[in-house]
């Protein structure tokens, strides 16, 4: 294994373009060197982008958004305020990854790319709307969370791409999100089932929302349905009852180790229901 | 100095000094198995089969032993051949012959300069296979047409007809079952099963040997019992046992999986084929999850009558345990146990001991006793609801006691059931008010612990503080135990009593820390070798004096006068005698070895509230209580925590733990992300009543209490979630998805 | 295989090591350094017992490469007394009998120290949920509870 820490994501770039075997950008590495220690993958070229000026920055854009060097921990998130006030679920979906000790060293961009379906950092993500910068040989492009991952262990991302900057939207008024998901402990087991949900009010009103799973199909995934179920709605009984209809219906998980096709399905409707009751609450500026 | 019988005016005995290794501990001082460093040293690495049954045709090392650094490569080739019954098991487990049994099962080792050196190695080693078709569950491993694992592995007790994975028997019972039934009102039949788990210590297995041309070996290695590693490691390779001196480490958990040898016997085999260097071997976490442990898997059948107002009038169980590729599984103790905590006219046990194509099993922690437990007291608790009879009342009027006839056999002394169920009904859990989706539960349980072979010396050194060699590690602070025993004894200061744990070339055999039996056992042993001591202390004392022996008693630390005509003379304390011992007649130190027969099992009763997320399945244990007699408490901080320790493996396997095996026979969850024990945000406090019904046995009525607390949280988890839900929970463990759709099924019925 | 030198700061002491890429941060400080004090016992990032910190960050050791630690400052639990003087915690540990067989307590000492240091004030619920990387196998957690909720008092300068 040939280890490089280039200083800049244009070397990064090439380096993985140029290289002939099995890759790796190291961050975090909570991934990568599990991978490693079970002998599932030793990449030929580990690319270390820590090195890289900017990769550890979080700052408030002047729009109110937020862009996250990419090497930033989960740690490093829920120690910025300002940043969990704006999108406590992208937070939170990231904060839940792991232990205290992988909050010290885990990233929201090797989850993403990590591609597990189970991630608990991608639902919120696309709830939220973030955008990534991609670097590649042919220099950078923007893409949607939601369309880097292709499968389990897949990304879109190609040859020589990686991943350079996050980037999330202003908050914006009225707005709340919350991600929730289900494991059997109460830590450090890989989500059975996620669901993240970012809302907007108007008056008591849902007039925008953002539904996604996670867990129960190859990738983490937006579901409209859910979304539609509430807009429109303030989140009445009936509203809630549709909503989880919806989030089952487009569960298509499989059955193993860590759950059954029964029971994602049934529990994504009601991770659903609870995630947006709390993403309400925080709409309306209620505490938590 | 009659110490025997002493009950009460202790001085050292039930106070909670700190533990003598305390420091060493929480500086990171203290040597693991792992932490050895010594010059000239190899690594080794075993290679597993990837298959659950498959013939091995042909184990090629070439590639591997051309790698720059590999030493040696040893395959079972390497091992002597015609090795027999127990013996055989244990040398075809530590290395597999024709076949590869199990998923994780050893085919070759490999040691190397480097770490790195020999992982690289390991995967160069190619090992042609014919995979054969596998099972790795007990009920399908007994059907007609199962996978036959072992033909000729049956023993004697076997009735012919059963498939040949049934390699052992079990029919023991008493009285007139049919009688018993028919005097019943109310007559239960259930079927349950439990999954096999893992003993779950966070230090994985590790030793260093070395062995010479000339056969002699040591070896550095963690275990619970270091003359059984050096008994099982001399006969898998084929030497005699006083060739190897086994020098045990501080050890990092064992529950009764560090028992037995897995690789040492290979890094000795390695050493001697690579000349002699000494091989450190450390296994991975998912090595210790394929390849050690785990506990049993059990399949169970029970039948109980009861009279109305909550008499036990018979009772019937079956157990089929499965307990790998190997007999083993612990079902004499299952039977045995399965029903012992009553008073039963007519009761009845079968058991059925099956191979499969899973890892052979190693003791944990009261073995074979959760599995039966589960099945019984869930059953009691069922026929206690039906009849409208409180769960602990309904224990009381069946509990053992003093002269009961045990549904083993032999008669119990001196036991705390009663004593337990009234201080858990007297406790403030058990009128705790519980809301919406909560239930509370009750379950008891028994180990009947053990003594041993136990060797032990007491030394007096030149200044009269007091040197304490046994041979059973510390796993849980025993040398404390066996420091305030001695100083019990002796009548001397905690801090003037230094306690060591000896290697195999220092002492007499020693079983190992487990059955409960240290702080038993040692402790006896270490009281009756203080007692020797004593004896010759006062003898020095009386030749001081010119006066007879028995003229001189030993009081707090000192040889006084006693009687009419001792005379006047002033105290000698043991730091006067012993400042003079050298021209007095030499060393003064005391011995024991035997093996102590006067062990008595503990009774405890756990009660349990728990409270059912209903949309989703999760259980919360919201307060958990263990109520267990110790006998007496040498040192209740560590009795405490037994018991604790206990209560939250129990949870785990109530609740979580369980070993998954996909259709290959692979296992699916080798590694602690996916086999999930309890994490610290999944259990309260739990709070622990220590009850004292001295045991006879043992000088200062000491009972092994490590065992007992794992046996009652699986029933009583499964009787709260009952309470809770209304569901009957038959299977562990209860998963949120079994409980989960389990409620549907209770919606929709 | 072609190494790395690697110059770092352990315990507030200049260490160098060469190591392979692969090679953990945790295999070079047991094995190149010597300092055994953090232990493996999952390889996974699953148990904290190899916990240290880094840059006064609390990381598994077993989840960084021993090349990432140039220039770097890590403590571990050979450096958190003070000479002969042991930190409230280890005391406490001592002092409520919170280990049984000691091979978590390292890094469920360095675990709680950092946690500390953060909030010196935890719930019983914000300290379980800390720790709930660090796996115990003996003790149910309960005597480490009590231990580390005792010396964040102490240290708070509040009676015991």
């Amino acid at each position: 294994m040939r280890y490089h820490s280039p200083a800049s994501f244009e070397d990064a770039a090439g380096i993985a373009a140029s290289a002939t075997g099995t890759t790796r950008f190291l961050a975090g590495g909570t991934d990568v060197l599990v991978q490693l220690r079970s002998d599932l993958v030793e990449p030929d070229d580990l690319i270390d982008i820590k090195k890289i000026p900017g990769v550890k920055d979080i700052t408030q854009r002047a729009d109110g958004g937020w862009d996250l060097g990419v090497a930033v921990a989960g740690a490093e998130m829920t120690e910025t305020p300002a940043l969990m006030a704006d999108w406590p679920g992208l937070v939170e979906g990231m904060d839940l990854i792991g232990s205290t000790q992988v909050q010290g060293r885990a990233t929201l961009v090797g989850n993403l790319c990590n591609a597990s379906p189970a991630g608990d950092g991608v639902p919120a993500m696309i709830t939220a709307g973030v955008t990534l910068s991609v670097t590649g040989p042919d220099g950078t492009r923007e893409v949607a969370v939601e369309d880097v991952p292709a499968g389990p262990g897949k990304t879109t991302l190609t040859k020589g791409e990686v991943v350079s900057g996050v980037h999330i939207p202003a908050r914006g008024a009225h707005g709340g999100d919350a991600y929730l998901r289900f494991i059997p402990r109460t830590e450090m087991d890989i989500a059975v089932v996620g669901c993240a949900v970012n809302l907007r009010l108007d008056g008591d009103t849902v007039v925008e929302a953002r539904v996604a799973l996670g867990a129960v199909a190859p990738t983490a995934r937006l579901v409209p349905d859910a979304a539609a179920a509430i807009i429109g709605t303030t989140l009445d009984d009936a509203a809630l009852e549709a909503l989880a209809a919806a989030a089952s219906a487009a569960c298509q998980p499989i059955d193993d180790k860590r759950g059954t096709i029964e029971f994602r399905t049934d529990v994504a409707g009601v991770l659903a229901k609870r995630a947006a009751k709390i993403a309400y609450g925080r709409a309306k500026g209620n505490a938590a | 100095m009659a110490l025997d019988g002493k009950t009460s005016d202790y001085k050292q005995i039930g106070t909670t000094p700190d533990r003598p290794d305390g420091l060493d501990k929480v500086t990171g001082r203290a040597r693991y198995g792992a932490d050895i460093h010594v010059p000239g040293m190899l690594h080794g690495v075993v290679v597993r089969s990837p298959h659950a049954h498959a013939r091995i045709v042909k184990i090629d090392a070439t590639k591997a032993l051309a790698l720059k650094g590999v030493k040696a490569v040893i395959t079972r080739a390497d091992f002597p051949e015609g090795l027999e019954g127990e013996d055989w098991d244990i040398q075809e487990n530590c290395m597999a012959g024709e076949k590869a049994l199990y998923d994780g099962h050893a085919v070759a080792a490999v040691a190397a300069t480097s770490q790195l050196i020999a992982r690289d190695a390991a995967k160069l080693v190619e090992v042609t296979y014919e995979v054969l078709p596998c099972v790795t569950n007990v009920d399908e491993a007994m059907k007609e047409g199962a996978p036959v694992i072992r033909d000729g592995a049956a023993d004697y007790s076997v009735p012919e007809g059963l498939h040949p994975n049934v390699v052992r028997y079990f029919d023991t019972g008493r009285g007139d079952l049919d009688k018993g039934f028919a005097e019943a009102d109310l007559v239960v039949e259930k079927s349950y099963s439990t999954e096999a788990v893992h003993q779950g210590y966070i230090e994985p297995h590790a030793c260093m040997g070395q062995m010479g041309s000339d056969g002699r070996g040591e070896m550095w290695v963690c275990t619970q019992g270091h003359w059984f590693i050096r008994r099982m490691s001399a006969a898998v390779l084929g030497i005699e046992t006083t060739k190897l001196r086994v020098t045990p480490s501080e050890i990092g958990g064992g529950f009764g999986g560090k028992t037995t040898v897995f690789m040492e016997p290979l890094s000795l085999a390695l050493s001697k084929k690579a000349g002699g260097k000494p091989v450190k071997i450390v296994m991975s976490r998912s090595e210790v999850l394929r390849s050690t442990g785990p506990t049993a898997s059990a399949s169970m059948d029970i039948k109980m009558g009861m009279t109305k107002d909550g008499k036990i009038t018979a009772a019937h169980g079956t157990f089929r345990m499965q307990g790998g590729a190997f007999p083993g599984a612990p079902v004499d103790v299952t039977t045995m146990l399965a029903f012992a905590n009553y008073d039963i006219e007519n009761v009845h046990h079968i058991g059925y001991d099956v191979i499969t194509n899973r890892p052979r099993q190693a003791a944990y922690r009261a073995p074979g006793a959760p599995m039966a437990a589960f099945a019984v007291e869930s059953t009691i608790d069922d026929m206690a609801r039906e009849l409208g009879i409180d769960p602990i009342e309904i224990r009381l009027r069946n509990a053992v006691k003093d002269g009961t006839r045990s549904t083993f056999g032999p008669k119990f002394g001196p036991v705390g059931l009663v004593e337990s169920l009234e201080a858990a009904k007297a406790h403030a859990n058990y009128s705790a008010p519980l809301g919406p989706n909560q239930g509370r539960g009750v379950a008891s349980g028994y180990w009947m612990n053990w003594g041993g072979e136990t060797s032990a010396s007491v030394a007096i050194s030149e200044d009269g503080s007091v040197t304490v060699s046994v041979g059973t590690p510390d796993i849980g602070g025993s040398r404390a135990s066996m420091a305030l025993m001695a100083a019990e004894a002796f009548g001397i200061a905690y801090e003037d009593v230094r306690v060591n744990i000896s290697d195999t070339g220092a002492l007499g055999v020693n079983e190992p820390t487990h059955g409960s039996r240290a702080t038993y056992a040692s402790g006896l042993a270490t009281i009756k070798a203080a007692e020797e001591c004593i004896g010759k202390l006062c003898q020095r004392a009386a030749d001081k004096w010119g006066i007879d022996v028995d003229a001189v008693v030993w009081e707090d630390g000192a040889a006084k006068p006693s009687g009419p005509n001792a005379g006047d003379h002033d105290p000698l304390t043991i730091g006067e005698i012993a400042a003079e011992m050298g021209g007095t007649g030499g060393p003064i130190s005391g011995h024991y070895e035997g093996s102590p027969t006067g062990f008595s099992g503990s009774f405890g009763t756990h009660v349990v509230d728990v409270e059912i997320d209903p949309e989703t399945g999760h259980t919360t244990v919201l307060r958990y209580l263990v109520v267990q007699d110790a006998g007496k408490a040498i040192h209740p901080d560590y009795v405490e925590g037994q018991f604790q320790g206990g209560a939250a493996q129990g949870i785990g396997w109530a609740l979580n733990e369980e070993y998954i095996y996909g259709e290959d026979g692979r296992l699916q969850n080798p590694i602690f992300l996916d086999y999930r024990i309890p994490v610290a945000s999944d259990l309260p406090m739990i709070d622990t009543v220590i009850v004292e019904v001295p045991n006879p046995g043992h000088p200062y009525g000491v009972r092994g209490v490590g065992e007992t607390g794992i046996t009652p949280p699986l029933p009583a988890l499964a009787n709260a979630i009952r309470s809770a839900t209304g569901l009957r929970m038959t299977g562990l463990p209860m998963t949120p998805p079994k409980i989960l759709k389990a409620l549907k099924e209770q919606g929709n019925g | 295989m072609s190494k790395i030198h690697v110059t770092t700061t352990v315990n507030g002491d200049e260490a160098e090591f060469l190591c392979e890429p692969r090679e953990t941060l945790l295999d070079c400080l047991r094995d190149k350094l010597h300092m055994t004090g953090a232990k493996e016992g999952c390889g996974t990032g699953d148990c904290g017992a190899c916990s240290v910190t880094v840059d006064g960050r609390l990381v598994c050791s077993c989840l960084m490469l021993g090349v990432e630690a140039e220039g770097k400052e890590i403590t571990t639990i050979e450096g958190m007394a003070e000479g002969d003087t042991l930190h409230p915690l280890q005391r406490k540990f001592i002092e409520h009998a919170a280990l049984q067989c000691g091979v978590c307590t390292p890094g469920i000492l360095v675990a709680s120290k950092a946690l500390l240091e953060k909030n010196p004030d935890p719930s019983e619920e914000e300290l379980r949920y800390w720790l709930a990387g660090n796996l115990c196998r003996c003790t149910g957690y309960d005597k480490i509870i009590r231990a580390v909720m005792d010396a964040a008092a102490e240290m708070r300068g509040e009676a015991a």
